[in-house]
């Protein structure tokens, strides 16, 4: 019996000692085929470090909004994370300065967004951007060219588009003329291009102004009239996100308001279903703005191994994998020499795929300073879900818009005063 | 048998010892001592755990990260200019959510008591594949209330079953999920859809017990059927009928998960209950509150605790009868 005994408890600190040494846990999400790609590279990885073994835990996008949160909170967590929330926890991302080789080959390459990702103040390095994402629309060509519609032209504005699309509605008997995907960072880029300040001078959110209401009255209106699609926006309640890419894939609407992310999925989806173009943003008073944004690998501070795991994110970061993980998952690098040496070779058959990626790449030109700002700033959250929330109950008519500009207001009010550690 | 003898010696030693040293109490308080661990660590800590979390703010998880901020949640949930108007309010959305669930719970209950007792009077009839229509009305209790809210989301949406047919049929569609009226109507009677077979089951149950005699006499002295009905199955049947009320009033309070996959909440808010609220506050908004989620659902529990005593009551006044 004793012996027995023996041999379990030699056993569970053999496998304790196993689970702690060498292995490193990473949390993913797809939105394409980018998990295949990272599973690819971190066998590479793998096959150059045999002491260290990867394991990559592929999961849905909900468990890295909804789990993780309360997995970092409470101490746990996997070592390494792909995230697209990076402001709001940027308390718990590892500095990889001590861990990583050269980290001013990372303050170089990556530098420009670490702010995004790390708490005001510091100069850690928390992780690496996987991809660069920049908000924009597209269009189905196809539907414009049967219903004898021209596409407005560079420079058009929210109206002229609108106006267009609702051309191709009417004549092509579509269900909508155009969706923006149910998100505040969507119509956020929207915002500003119309001239809206959403960051007051104290560094909290601006009551909304003139511009931004009117934007919002706009946008219910067309929703109102049929030419916004009503579904994506009403048919959920609160700040849950909502994707009108489907809609656009089955061809039930002209023009699609998401963003560079979406790509890869209308390319593999659409296929030869019809042409599409990607059209940046149309326009308002103060510019043709998206807003930027993306999703970064970062490292858990309270990992056991830290520096196996600055092994790990060494190895990703490099110029060749950024270079090939782009390249092969057509996300936009957020590497700097990656960027400034050019070249990149998008492994896709779609030409309409190539072209949208170098339309988004051409459009970050046209991004307006306050729209660069946005992602680095801790109160765009509490302004996110306010606004979602609020403007899909004007949609679905419950309240007349005018009176939920007043609710936006409270609602953020409360949220930053949450946010700040009051109620 | 043997060994089994020798292992029931064993373990009598130290349970007799035990006896001896704290009398029969303690042999009650022994064989409770698991199920109240449990009990303990699952539900009574929890619950106070989350008292405490409905006194703090901030958005951080940890209590001891949580600055104090007393009964704050509290008034800010129950400040309101007229509770019957959700917009006087100053959380609304909660107040809102109040409503629907009230709503909610009026039809629910209403109509699947009603579904459910005119598909176990059938049922308790001698009908022709008797046993493959209890099997039909029970099939949907065994299915998860994802796959349930999936399923009907699959039927009822724009380009779903439900419309395919309406168009086949020369009908116009019904955008059935993004409608308010519709919407809620779908939220309903997905529920009693759901949950219904479970009631049939039980109040079946309760007309097999029911004398048979009492039917034969009522027979023979030419008693009209409703008047049996109403004199003999109902009062018969009302204790069985007041589990189903009560049960299904407390199920109903807490509907999240089918009329979640379903609707989201929508349209606007017109299918947002107290559960997505708090869920929503505590879990899926950009920014959480646990605190404000912690203190919406003390106040559902009070909701529950009350609607529980009354089972209770109720029960043992029928017990008397």
């Amino acid at each position: 019996m004793k012996s027995i005994l023996g041999i379990a408890a030699a056993s569970s600190l053999a496998i304790a000692a196993s689970a702690g040494a060498g292995e490193v846990r990473m949390m993913w999400y797809s939105d394409g085929v980018e998990g295949e790609v990272m599973q690819d590279l971190l066998d590479r990885f793998m096959e150059e470090n045999p002491d260290i073994n990867v394991i990559l835990d592929n999961v849905a996008y909900q468990v890295i909004m909804e789990q993780l949160p309360i997995q970092l909170a409470a101490g746990e967590g996997p070592d390494i994370a792909r995230v697209t929330n990076l402001k709001e926890q940027a308390e718990h991302w590892l500095d990889l300065t001590p861990y990583v080789e050269d980290p001013e080959y990372w303050r170089s390459n990556f530098g420009d967004q670490f702010d995004w990702m790390r708490p005001d103040g510091t100069d850690i390095i928390p992780g690496f951007m996987t991809q660069l994402t920049l908000v924009g629309g597209f269009a189905n060509k196809t539907l414009f060219e049967q219903a004898g519609v021209e596409m407005p032209g560079e420079g058009a504005t929210w109206d002229e588009w609108v106006a267009a699309a609702t051309e191709v509605q009417e004549s092509q008997q579509l269900p909508a003329a155009l969706v923006i995907d149910r998100s505040g960072h969507r119509i956020t880029g929207p915002l500003l291009s119309s001239g809206a300040v959403l960051k007051g001078e104290d560094g909290k959110p601006a009551p909304l102004d003139a511009a931004a209401q009117d934007f919002i009255t706009r946008l219910v209106g067309w929703t109102e009239s049929g030419q916004h699609m009503r579904d994506v926006w009403v048919s959920a309640a609160g700040t849950t996100y909502r994707s009108g890419a489907d809609e656009f894939i089955n061809a039930n609407i002209a023009m699609l308001y998401s963003g560079s992310w979406q790509v890869a999925n209308l390319s593999t989806k659409i296929g030869d279903g019809f042409d599409w173009v990607a059209i940046g943003s149309p326009c308002g008073s103060a510019g043709c703005s998206g807003l930027p944004g993306g999703a970064a690998l970062v490292a858990n501070k309270n990992t056991s191994n830290p520096e196996d795991v600055g092994k790990v994110m060494d190895f990703l970061a490099r110029q060749d994998i950024v270079k090939e993980f782009s390249e092969r998952t057509l996300f936009l690098p957020a590497h700097k020499g990656v960027i400034e040496a050019g070249g990149l070779d998008f492994q896709t058959e779609d030409p309409q795929a190539k072209a949208a990626l170098e339309k988004f790449v051409e459009a970050t030109g046209a991004l307006i300073p306050a729209a660069n700002e946005i992602p680095a700033w801790r109160y765009a959250n509490a302004m996110y879900g306010a606004m979602v929330n609020r403007i899909s109950q004007a949609m679905a008519g419950e309240m007349p818009v005018e009176e939920i500009f007043p609710r936006i207001d409270s609602d953020i009010a409360e949220q930053v005063a949450a946010a700040d550690g009051g109620q | 048998m043997a060994p089994l003898r020798w292992f029931a010696r064993i373990v009598d030693i130290p349970l007799r010892a035990w006896q001896r040293m704290t009398g029969q109490g303690g042999m009650i308080a022994l064989f409770l001592l698991p199920n109240m661990a449990i009990f303990s660590v699952f539900v009574l800590i929890p619950l106070g755990m989350n008292a405490l979390y409905s006194t703090t703010g901030g958005v951080e998880f940890f209590l001891a990260d949580r600055p104090y901020i007393g009964t704050a949640h509290y008034q800010r949930l129950m400040d309101c200019g007229n509770y019957l108007e959700p917009r006087s309010c100053r959380d609304d959305m909660f107040w809102i959510a109040v409503w629907n669930t009230a709503r909610f719970v009026v039809l629910q209950v209403g109509l699947m008591t009603l579904a459910a007792m005119i598909t176990a009077l059938i049922l308790n009839r001698a009908i022709p594949g008797k046993a493959f229509w209890r099997a039909v009305f029970f099939f949907p209790v065994l299915l998860s209330p994802v796959v349930v809210g999936l399923i009907w989301k699959w039927i009822l949406q724009r380009q779903g079953l439900a419309n395919l047919g309406m168009v086949e049929l020369g009908l116009e569609p019904v955008n059935w999920l993004i409608d308010r009226f519709w919407a809620f109507a779908a939220a309903v009677g997905v529920s009693v859809w759901a949950h219904m077979g479970f009631y049939t089951l039980i109040l079946l149950a309760g007309l097999q017990a029911i004398p048979r005699d009492l039917y034969e006499a009522a027979e023979m002295d030419g008693t009209p059927p409703f008047r049996v009905f109403y004199r003999i199955t109902l009062p018969l049947l009302m204790p069985n009928l007041l589990v189903v009320l009560v049960l299904s009033l407390i199920r109903a309070v807490q509907i999240f998960d089918e009329a979640y996959v379903l609707t989201g909440g929508g349209p606007g808010t017109s299918t947002m209950f107290m559960t997505q609220y708090i869920y929503e506050q505590g879990f899926a908004n950009l920014l959480r509150n646990p605190g404000l989620a912690a203190a919406a659902s003390i106040l559902m529990a009070l909701v529950l605790v009350v609607l529980t005593l009354m089972q209770l009551w109720l029960s043992r006044r029928a017990g008397r009868s």
